[in-house]
C-alpha cells in the first residue's frame, strides 16, 4: 500500500518534472529512443550476466547461481505474460529495482542486486523496463530455487533487509562534479561494484562502513579487490586514461582483467560510452586517492626464501620468462607487468595462484578484439611448483607478498571453473 | 627557398628515425597469432602436434572449420571440458575462426605413433571398422567421411591420425553419452551409440598406432559421398 503510494507520488513528481511533455504512450521515435536508452543502462547493468543462461534465449532467465544458501536459479525477464515479466508494469518493474519486492510485495533474494539498483531513477528505470519489454518473449517457465532450509524461507530476506539493506535513488554530492557523480551513480548503482568488491559476511550482508573494502567472492573464489586501498587494486595512483583502458578493453600498462571482471568488461563495460567510463575512472580514482600505495605484508622471510625462492625461480624462468621477462615488467599491456603489480602482492594470494593453475584470456572486445592468453599450468606444475613460483613473484623484484603453500595451491586446484 | 627545402626534406628524413627510435624504448608483444596463442601450446604442442599427454589432441592439419565449430562448441558448453571452457568464455567467433586457421596451416615434423600394446586381433577388428564398417550393426566406415587417409575433409570432419588411443576412446564415448554434441545431425552421435565397448577400444587402438601421413591435409570439401548427413559438414 505504502509502496503503490510511494511509486505513484513518485510518477507524479517524475511526469512534474518533465513538465507533463511526454504522454503515457509515446509516439514511435521517443519510443525508439527509450528503448535504446534501456538496452544501453541494461548493458551498464550487465542484466546479461545473471539472467541469460549460457547458449540459453536472451534474458530468459534459468541461469544457475550458486550461494553458500544454495542454488538460486534466475528469473524469465523478458515480455512473456504466463512465465516472464509481461503482466508487469512500469511500477511494477521500479518497484523490484528500487525496493526488492514482487508485484504482489513478495520479496525477493538480494542475490538480485537491488541493494545496488534502488539508487537507480525512475527514469532509468522506465527506458530499462521499455527495453524489455521490447525483447523477444520466450516460454520459459523459472525453476524453483534449490535453497537449503532455514533459507528456503523468503522471511528471512526481512532480517537481511533490516541489517543491509537501504532504500534510495542516489544522492548527488553537491561538492563533487558533474562527473564524479555519474561516476559515483554508475558504479554504486547500475555497475553493482559493490556485491563483489565488499567483504560478504556470514549473514550474506555488507554493513555500509565496509562498501568496496574487497572481499572473496562466494563460491567462485576469487578475491574482489578492495577498491578504497592502493595496496589492492584502489586506482588512486593511476591515470584516468589508464583506467579507462582497463575497463573498457580488458587491457591496460598496469595490469589486465580477469576472472570474474572478465565477464564485467566482456558483457558490460566494452558497450559503455567513452563519458560514462571516464565518469566512472574519476569516482573510482577519488575512492582510493591519499591511502598509501604498495601492500602492507612484510614479504618472505629468509628460511622461506632459500627453499621456495630458489624453486620459484627456476619454474618462473623455464615457464614465466617468455612473456614477463625476467625483471617481471612483461610487455604491457599484452603480457602484464608483475614487478610492482599490487594485484600480485595482496594479502589474498588466491588470484596469483589461480592464474597459475587455470591461465585465461583477458576478455575479447572492441578495442582489444585479439588478446593474448596465457597457459593454465594446472596440468603440468605440482602443488609445490605452483606454490614455489606464486611465491616468487610475490617476493621478487622488490614485490612485498607473503610466502604461499602447497596446500593453497591444492585447494584451489577443486574449485569449479563454471 | 633553399633553405626551406632542406628543412623539409631534413624532416622527411629524421621523422623515420625518430618514429623507430620512439618505438625501440616501448618493445611490445610480438603482433602474430603465434604469441597471442601461447596459452594453447603447452598442453597441444608449440605446432599443434599433440603432447604426451593421452587426453590432450593434435591440432595440426585439422581442417578450420572443425577447429572453429570446437573453440565455439567449447565457448558455449556444448562440448565440456572445464579448462577449455573457461579459457574460450569470453572470445568472438572471428578470434576463434583466426586460432582455428592459425593451427589448421600447421604443419609439425612427422612423428612416431605411440606403440600399442593391443593384440593382432583387436588391431585387426579396428582396421575392418575404420575400412569397411560393421554393416551388421549399421556402422560405417571411417573412412566414408574422414578419408581414405584418414586425414579428415573440408570443412568440418576433422583427421583421426597423430592422437592418442584414450582420446579417441573418450571421445566416442562423450558422443555416445550425450556430453559431446555437435549441430543436428548429430552423426558422430548415431555411429558411436552403435559401435560396442570392445568396437570403440579396437578403433581407437588401430588409430592410435598409424603414423600422420607426409600430406596430413583434410581432402577437399565434396569429395567424399558420406553414408550419412552431418550438420557440422554443410553439402
Amino acid at each position: 500500500m505504502l509502496t503503490d503510494r510511494l511509486a505513484s507520488w513518485l510518477f507524479i513528481v517524475g511526469m512534474f518534472f518533465t513538465g507533463f511533455g511526454v504522454p503515457a504512450i509515446a509516439a514511435g521515435a521517443d519510443d525508439h529512443a527509450l528503448v535504446a536508452k534501456g538496452e544501453y543502462l541494461a548493458k551498464a547493468g550487465d542484466c546479461i550476466a545473471c539472467h541469460t543462461d549460457p547458449g540459453g534465449a536472451l534474458f530468459a532467465g534459468g541461469r544457475a547461481l550458486p550461494t553458500p544458501f544454495g542454488t538460486i536459479y534466475s528469473s524469465n525477464i523478458t515480455p512473456d505474460a504466463a512465465t516472464g515479466i509481461g503482466n508487469w508494469s512500469a511500477d511494477d518493474f521500479y518497484q523490484a529495482m528500487h525496493e526488492g519486492r514482487f508485484p504482489d510485495g513478495g520479496l525477493i533474494y538480494p542475490v538480485m542486486p537491488y541493494a545496488s539498483y534502488t539508487k537507480v531513477t525512475r527514469a532509468d528505470s522506465d527506458a530499462l523496463f521499455a527495453y524489455l519489454r521490447s525483447v523477444p518473449p520466450v516460454n520459459r517457465p523459472n525453476r524453483p530455487n534449490d535453497l537449503q532450509f532455514p533459507y528456503n524461507n523468503r522471511q528471512l530476506i526481512l532480517g537481511w533487509r533490516t541489517l543491509y539493506f537501504n532504500v534510495g535513488e542516489y544522492q548527488p554530492d553537491a561538492t563533487k562534479s558533474a562527473e564524479w557523480n555519474r561516476g559515483a551513480y554508475l558504479v554504486q548503482g547500475l555497475g553493482h561494484c559493490a556485491m563483489c568488491h565488499s567483504p560478504i559476511n556470514a549473514l550474506g550482508g555488507t554493513p555500509e562502513s565496509r562498501a568496496f573494502q574487497g572481499g572473496l567472492i562466494p563460491m567462485q573464489n576469487w578475491y574482489a579487490p578492495s577498491l578504497t586501498s592502493n595496496k589492492e587494486a584502489g586506482l588512486g595512483e593511476w591515470s584516468i586514461d589508464e583506467i579507462v583502458g582497463l575497463l573498457r578493453t580488458g587491457v591496460s600498462h598496469r595490469g589486465a582483467v580477469y576472472g570474474p571482471m572478465a565477464e564485467v568488461t566482456f558483457n558490460s563495460l566494452q558497450y559503455l560510452s567513452d563519458a560514462d567510463v571516464r565518469a566512472m575512472a574519476i569516482y573510482l580514482k577519488s575512492l582510493a586517492a591519499g591511502t598509501p600505495p604498495g601492500p602492507e605484508s612484510s614479504g618472505v622471510s629468509s628460511s622461506e626464501s632459500s627453499l621456495l625462492m630458489s624453486l620459484g625461480q627456476t619454474v618462473y624462468q623455464a615457464r614465466c620468462v617468455i612473456c614477463h621477462g625476467s625483471d617481471g615488467s612483461g610487455l604491457p599491456p599484452d603480457y602484464p607487468p608483475l614487478a610492482g603489480n599490487p594485484s600480485i602482492q595482496m594479502e589474498s594470494a588466491v588470484n596469483p595462484i589461480r592464474m597459475v593453475l587455470n591461465g585465461g584470456f583477458p576478455p575479447g572486445t572492441g578495442g582489444n578484439p585479439e588478446p593474448y592468453g596465457m597457459p593454465p599450468f594446472a596440468q603440468t606444475l605440482s602443488d609445490d611448483e605452483v606454490a614455489a613460483v606464486v611465491t616468487y613473484i610475490r617476493a621478487a623484484w622488490g614485490n612485498q607478498g607473503t610466502a604461499v603453500s602447497a596446500s593453497q595451491a591444492n585447494a584451489l586446484r577443486k574449485v569449479p571453473l563454471d | 627557398m633553399s633553405g626551406r627545402l632542406v628543412c623539409a626534406v631534413l624532416m622527411i628524413v629524421a621523422l623515420p628515425t625518430i618514429w623507430s627510435a620512439a618505438s625501440a624504448q616501448t618493445p611490445k608483444a610480438p603482433d602474430t597469432l603465434e604469441a597471442r596463442v601461447r596459452a594453447c601450446t603447452p598442453c597441444h604442442g608449440v605446432q599443434g602436434e599433440g603432447t604426451d599427454n593421452d587426453y590432450f589432441p593434435r591440432l595440426a592439419g585439422k581442417p578450420a572449420g572443425y577447429l572453429t565449430n570446437q573453440l565455439i562448441a567449447f565457448r558455449d558448453g556444448r562440448r565440456r571440458y572445464a579448462p577449455m571452457n573457461y579459457l574460450l568464455e569470453y572470445q568472438n567467433d572471428d578470434y576463434l575462426q583466426k586460432i582455428a586457421a592459425y593451427f589448421s596451416a600447421l604443419r609439425p615434423p612427422p612423428q612416431q605413433p605411440s606403440v600399442t600394446e593391443a593384440s593382432p586381433a583387436v588391431l585387426a577388428r579396428g582396421k575392418t571398422l575404420i575400412t569397411h564398417g560393421d554393416q551388421m550393426h549399421g556402422v560405417p566406415a571411417c573412412s566414408g567421411c574422414h578419408g581414405p587417409k584418414l586425414t579428415g575433409m573440408e570443412p568440418g570432419i576433422p583427421g583421426l591420425v597423430g592422437l592418442h588411443a584414450s582420446y579417441i576412446s573418450a571421445q566416442l564415448g562423450e558422443f555416445r553419452y550425450g556430453t559431446r554434441t555437435a549441430p543436428s545431425p548429430d552423426c558422430m552421435q548415431l555411429v558411436a551409440a552403435s559401435l560396442t565397448e570392445g568396437d570403440v577400444a579396437a578403433v581407437a587402438a588401430y588409430l592410435a598406432s598409424q603414423p600422420v601421413p607426409a600430406d596430413p591435409s583434410p581432402v577437399a570439401r565434396g569429395t567424399l559421398a558420406m553414408p550419412l548427413a552431418c550438420g557440422s559438414e554443410p553439402h
